[in-house]
């Protein structure tokens, strides 16, 4: 069946390069040291990126860092508890407007 | 060499794989052995679970194929006129062999360090007894450990094995293993619980280093993470689960050559159930032989001279994938 996002295409990322290479260089430079150890393990930064990547819902990425996850040590019960994070703060996010619904609902009320 | 086996890699070898041998050539390093400083012997496939990344299809199913006393014997004069610096025995479950007391006691004076391969639910079921002759002959233990976590266990292993391993190794703990100036040794071996490469060894260690102190108070003394390697009960599920070829070609993509050097097949010699030889472990599983030869260990008195040809196939891309096998 014919998709928009096609799994092959996530090992051609870097071919995203090719019209702007001096910009794909600085960003991929920097996305790698993001992911270095730091005072973050790699496998702590590889549950953030997974649950970003729900919150993105970038099927990419849910592809590619539910491997590294696993791959860093992860499993499947952290892995869902970081995704709930991300649906915590989504759906917090969503919910905390409602005081301005509230805020313009009270102002045209009696 | 299995026919499934073929089949699987020829399949993939026509989709551009390159043979292993060619990737040594390609990356101008040659293979061959160096002085043997390693026995292993794998005294039979008889065991108590029916892990699914095994790669020699061991399980309750295999109660025949099992060292015989004649072998163990020939065995133990071969380890007798070489002095190993390592005797590894492995299995199976070896605790399941009746003749392991008798063998772990003769085979103790040929080296210095004594190696029992344990999947801990059966040392547990062996009890104390069996712990006590590890401890007294100064038996290193090396566990199988896959996981922190129960259900990632369980979908390895089985239902319950999380539990009886910590359990083990508490009990390893009281016994003095992996305890400091104890002098004797509790290592872990973690492998991943699916079709994707093991984390960094250290970056493990030090993970399950905190937990198990933490949540169970177990300490060990090294821990080693292995990939799964495309043999017998693994290669079965990766074909029926539509995994090969992506695992296949995510081991051969991560092919380190630095690697090579620190093989453990240039200095190890494995004997078998039927005491064959064999270049390594996943060699007995792919039925090839030390060098490509088919020898008995009644045929010999030492082993393979440095210089000496290793049997490779597909499978070892295993051993070199990222920062290879120890």
């Amino acid at each position: 069946m014919e998709t928009y996002y096609k799994p092959e295409d996530l090992p051609k990322f870097q071919e995203i390069g090719k019209e702007a290479p001096d910009l794909a260089k600085k960003f991929f430079e920097y996305y790698n040291t993001v992911f270095e150890e730091g005072e973050l393990t790699e496998r702590e930064k590889s549950l953030i990126a997974l649950a970003v990547a729900h919150a993105v819902q970038c099927p990419y990425c849910i592809d590619a860092y539910t491997q590294t996850c696993l791959e860093k040590g992860s499993h499947l019960g952290e892995m869902t508890e970081a995704i709930h994070v991300a649906v915590a703060i989504r759906g917090g996010a969503s919910l905390v407007h409602g005081l301005q619904m509230h805020n313009a609902a009270d102002k045209i009320s009696m | 060499m299995s026919l499934n086996r073929l089949k699987s890699f020829s399949k993939i070898e026509n989709n551009g794989l390159s043979p292993f041998p060619q990737t040594l050539v390609n990356h101008n390093l040659s293979l061959t052995r160096d002085q043997t400083i390693t026995l292993q012997i794998n005294i039979g496939l008889h065991c108590n679970q029916v892990c699914r990344h095994c790669h020699l299809d061991a399980g309750p199913h295999r109660e025949n194929d099992m060292m015989s006393r004649e072998t163990m014997d020939r065995v133990i004069r071969f380890a007798a006129g070489n002095a190993f610096k390592v005797i590894d025995i492995t299995g199976g479950a070896p605790e399941l062999h009746p003749d392991l007391e008798y063998f772990i006691r003769k085979l103790k004076s040929y080296s210095n360090r004594l190696i029992l391969r344990s999947n801990l639910t059966m040392l547990h079921e062996k009890g104390e007894a069996l712990m006590d002759v590890l401890r007294e002959t100064g038996t290193d233990i090396v566990a199988s450990f896959p996981s922190l976590n129960d259900v990632q266990t369980a979908a390895i292993r089985g239902k319950g094995c999380f539990d009886i391993s910590v359990l083990t190794l508490k009990k390893l703990n009281d016994f003095g293993y992996g305890k400091e100036d104890s002098g004797l040794c509790l290592d872990l071996v973690v492998n991943p619980s699916g079709a994707f490469l093991p984390p960094s060894q250290a970056s493990q260690e030090k993970r399950f280093r905190k937990v198990l102190k933490q949540k169970c108070g177990i300490v060990f003394n090294n821990l080693y993470t292995f990939a799964n390697v495309p043999l017998g009960r693994f290669l079965k599920w990766l074909e029926d689960s539509g995994n090969f070829e992506k695992y296949v070609e995510k081991l051969s993509s991560a092919f380190n050559p630095c690697t090579v050097d620190g093989l453990m097949c240039k200095t190890l010699i494995s004997v078998s159930w039927d005491g064959y030889l064999y270049d390594c472990d996943f060699n007995q599983a792919s039925g090839q032989f030390l060098g490509n030869r088919k020898l008995h260990i009644s045929e010999i008195n030492d082993p393979p001279e440095p210089g000496g040809h290793i049997a490779t196939d597909y499978h070892c891309y295993t051993c070199t994938a990222g920062s290879g096998f120890t």
